[in-house]
């Protein structure tokens, strides 16, 4: 039997062949019987109210099935907490259909629905809805005086942690300060699937719906609370996601509507957004931020302050954390961290990758580069001056924490020592040539989850967790966790996800999938193991006879003593020999709050980027990126290093490329398509090496990872920045740095 | 101060949809007739009607190339053509490239450099780079990644695709 140490190892993706020969499917390719489509209708006006649907003329047309708007909705859940979903942050959430008010442009207000898709579209571009404007106001400039601290926030929100020491008099008091202002524009997801959901009517009242989201569990409990359905009448499903980060992790109205047209029609609907309408449905919001910092005589920080404003709705609060990680990246006795919304007439923003750090870890990283220039010092080596070893903000230890690791590994790959600190200075190819670098930290967070695992008669392991595949590994890492702790190989083990009818996983999202349905499914299998066990005991001359579970391990197909692998058994001998035919255990994990109580969890990073910039075109080229990632221990070398080159090409696309800019006077996104929504394309992307430091932490998790999904984003931004103002001696503080921004 | 809109064009009754016709399609060898109408496109026709998924949609506005298919062996976005000007056409989707138990070249060199994340996009950069390969362009590391430059993948997992379709070239 081959090798059956999986984990930390860098096998192929075992859904890979499934998705590289176009067999993978998606939720808009389920070929239902009887398939209606429905189209979306979007409302060109930001704020008012719908005077009248003239419906009956797009009803009249032969084909079309229904139009449905709030005219002829039915009736559905009256309070607001039916139409709250996992995440949902405080305030009213959006209801679709509901009423004639106009709170956002684009915002959904009728659905067409048609025999053919073509026709739907059809019929939608011809529907007249007479409407009532009202003025709007979608900037967020005009609110800087009109911040408020929001009351409750969403599960994973953390007010900023009061002030520490004395943060005025210490910047007063400082041998150099500095004092600036980062500004970026709203970015949008954009995976490249479109929002579609395919839903079955599968009669009686009973559905399935195909949806895109990062949680079939949450899409399963907000439809059951908006439509009054009961358990069994619906199951939700998604096995693969065309991407998600953070755009699937709250039900969008692509489900709601879907759902409700089968519902009426008794019949399947797909819907299907346009990548236009993928601009109505959350974002990372407009922030701006102030940082101050100051320096002693030594360049240890003497004080920082962050403060960062940032749009939501009227109708919710939605919060990120964005300065409460200023806090602990560095050592500072005075800081103090502020943090407040500003209602506008948009959509509620929506967590995007790595939502909060990714904007306050501009702010800071870029403000450190700048007080590094202040105080004269090379810009690593003042990182190092001012390492945290404590987290200060909840004053406990990292439970682990190999950030410095980081930056020495990457700064030697990079070669940062080549590096001449004045602005402009270094020149090649006939260009400026600079260097930036930027660190960050984020959650190594565990949610509780469940996982089942059933071994047939001929040794084959099959799991099943209601978790998610929206590119991340899933499907290989569990199969990876699973293999090894049963012994068997990669071949021998089906993971199964993305199903309500499987064991309940929690969203997913905050890079805590790894670990939180990596552990349930380490605990099932261990469970099954346990029967396993017993069935091997049962023969008189069982070599395990006396053995407990920890006394034995399975490795390359056989159940032995750990202290003695002589004695052994066979596990498909076992499992033939006792004449089942199936044998199942459930299990879930919880995170170990005792262990977890005295540290700080987190995974950190550092970034280091170089730029060409052509003086007189203004254009910027990224040559190269390092990249350092300290997250426990990676279960895939392969695809955590996808996932990191990745996040660097994001961290590229927020430094360089994307802004979905508003039109103020219209109060709409006029850059709503990929032509204009610029995203890196191959071109685009320089040679990037990725560097994983090993951390052993058995406190986080009984893995020990940390996840890396949104970690790796971290500091590639600012570096990015840093490293266009030491080409140029500009220092851009509003993102995109668009060419024109240097000239 | 408010006024009011009218969201579409009032219009004198509406023009009924047109009907649908044949089309023959010869897609990845087989040859099918669908019945289609004009404003279907080959895209559409693709996925929702032969029901070959594989395909997909990423914009619907030739500025993505998640629908890159090979019509006649060169590479085109299938969502900006009529699958009525398609009659008679020879079709590659990426089903015709390969299968899970039997992956191209291509495909194979897709999974061994994880060239792709939530694989959405991969379809539509395996058919552009199969495209390459038939015309016999992109030698370089450079003209590769320009030549590529058409299909965005959100995941961000163009060094991975460079790397992938590098490898496959050089064997060439
Ligand atoms: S779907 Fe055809 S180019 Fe995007
Ligand atoms: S692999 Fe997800 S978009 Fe390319």
């Amino acid at each position: 039997m081959s090798q059956t140490n999986h984990i930390g190892k860098a096998p192929s993706r075992v859904d890979g062949p499934l998705k590289v020969a176009g067999a993978a499917h998606y939720s808009g390719e389920f070929n239902v019987p009887n398939l209606a489509y429905g189209y979306v209708v979007s409302s060109p006006i930001t704020k008012g109210k719908i005077l009248k649907v003239h419906a009956d003329e797009v009803r009249a047309l032969p084909g079309v099935l229904e139009v449905f708007s709030h005219e002829n909705v039915p009736y559905l859940a009256w309070f607001d907490k039916s139409y709250k979903d996992q995440i949902a942050p405080g305030g009213s959430p959006f209801r679709p259909l509901h009423a004639p008010d106009i709170t956002f442009n684009q915002q959904p207000v009728a659905l067409v629905v048609a025999d053919t898709f073509e026709l739907a579209r059809y019929a939608a571009a011809l529907l007249r809805i007479d409407y009532e404007q009202q003025e709007h106001e979608t900037n967020l400039e005009t609110k800087r005086t009109e911040g408020y601290a929001p009351g409750g926030g969403k599960i994973g929100f953390q007010p900023p942690p009061p002030p520490r020491g004395k943060p005025d008099q210490a910047l007063k008091d400082a041998t150099h300060s500095i004092e600036a202002e980062y500004a970026h524009g709203a970015q949008h997801h954009n995976p490249m699937e479109l929002f579609t959901t395919t839903v079955e009517w599968r009669g009686d009242g009973k559905i399935t719906a195909y949806d895109k989201t990062q949680g079939v569990y949450n899409v399963k409990n907000y439809l059951m609370g908006v439509f009054g359905l009961g358990k069994d009448d619906v199951r939700v499903v998604n096995q693969f996601m065309g991407g998600g980060f953070g755009a699937g992790l709250r039900p969008q109205y692509s489900v709601f509507m879907a759902v409700l047209a089968t519902l009426e029609l008794k019949r399947s609907v797909r819907v299907t957004l346009t990548r236009q309408q993928m601009f109505s449905i959350g974002h990372r919001p407009n922030t701006l931020q102030l940082v101050k910092l100051g320096t002693n005589p030594d360049g240890t920080l003497a004080a920082l302050q962050h403060h960062a404003l940032h749009e939501t709705s009227q109708f919710e609060d939605y919060t990120e954390n964005i300065v409460n990680w200023s806090g602990m990246l560095y050592k500072c006795e005075n800081v103090k961290l502020g943090y407040q919304l500003a209602k506008l007439d948009i959509y509620s923003p929506q967590d995007m990758r790595a939502p909060g750090a990714a904007s306050g870890n501009v702010g800071l990283e870029v403000a450190m580069d700048e007080m590094a220039y202040a105080a004269g010092l090379d810009p690593l080596e003042f990182r190092m001056r001012n390492y945290a070893d404590r987290d200060q903000n909840v004053d406990k230890p990292f439970s682990s924490k190999k950030l410095r690791e980081c930056y020495q590994q990457a700064a030697a790959k990079f070669g940062w020592e080549t590096r001449t600190q004045e602005p402009r200075s270094m020149r090649a190819n006939g260009k400026l040539v600079g260097m930036g670098m930027g660190g960050g930290v984020w959650d190594a967070t565990q949610v509780k989850s469940a996982a089942k695992a059933l071994i047939s008669a001929d040794g084959h392991l099959t799991v099943r967790s209601a978790t998610g595949e929206n590119g991340t590994g899933t499907y290989t890492i569990m199969t990876q966790i699973a293999a090894e702790t049963l012994g068997l190989p990669l071949e021998a083990v089906t993971f199964e996800l993305g199903d309500t009818d499987q064991p309940e996983a929690p969203i997913q999202g905050g890079s805590w999938t790894a670990a939180s349905v990596g552990t349930a499914v380490k605990n099932a299998c261990n469970a099954l193991g346990e029967k396993i066990l017993k069935l091997a005991q049962k023969p008189a001359d069982s070599p395990l006879k006396d053995a407990k579970y920890d006394d034995v391990e399975f490795v390359n197909g056989q159940l032995r003593l750990r202290l003695d692998h002589d004695q052994a058994v066979v596990l498909r001998d076992v499992l033939q020999a006792s004449g089942e035919t199936q044998l199942e255990a459930d299990s879930s994990a919880m995170p170990n709050m005792v262990k977890q109580n005295g540290y700080s969890l987190h995974s950190h990073n550092v970034a280091f980027a170089e730029v060409e910039v052509d003086e007189d075109l203004g254009s910027i080229k990224v040559t190269r990126v390092v990249s350092a990632v300290a997250a426990g221990r990676i279960l895939n070398q392969k695809t955590a290093r996808s996932q990191v080159l990745g996040s660097v090409v994001w961290g590229l696309g927020m430094a360089l490329m994307e802004e979905t800019v508003m039109d103020h006077k219209f109060g709409r996104y006029v850059n709503h398509n990929f032509a204009e929504y610029h995203i890196p394309v191959n071109a685009d992307i320089p040679h990037i090496d990725v560097i994983f430091v090993h951390e052993d932490d058995d406190i986080v998790n009984p893995l020990g990872v940390k996840g890396i999904g949104e970690v790796g984003m971290l500091g590639v931004t600012a570096a990015i920045a840093n490293a266009v103002f030491h080409a140029t001696g500009k220092r851009v503080r509003d993102l995109p740095i668009l060419l024109d921004k240097l000239l | 101060m408010s006024q009011t809109l009218t969201s579409a064009p009032a219009s004198g009754g509406l023009p009924t949809p047109v009907s649908t016709g044949p089309v023959r399609l010869h897609i990845n060898g087989e040859t099918q007739t669908l019945q289609l109408a004009p404003w279907t496109s080959l895209l559409d026709a693709l996925r929702e009607y032969a029901h070959l998924t594989g395909t997909k949609k990423g914009c619907d506005h030739g500025q993505c190339g998640a629908c890159t298919v090979l019509v006649n062996g060169r590479r085109i976005n299938s969502c900006l053509t009529l699958a009525v000007m398609h009659d008679d056409d020879d079709i590659t989707t990426i089903e015709g490239l390969g299968t899970p138990e039997n992956l191209s070249p291509l495909q194979q060199a897709f999974v061994d450099h994880d060239a792709f994340q939530c694989g959405y996009c991969t379809p539509g950069q395996i058919c552009s780079a199969q495209g390459l390969l038939n015309e016999g362009r992109a030698h370089s590391e450079a003209e590769i990644k320009e030549l590529m430059s058409g299909n965005l993948c959100r995941c961000g997992a163009y060094v991975g695709i460079l790397d992938a379709v590098k490898e496959v070239v050089d064997k060439q």
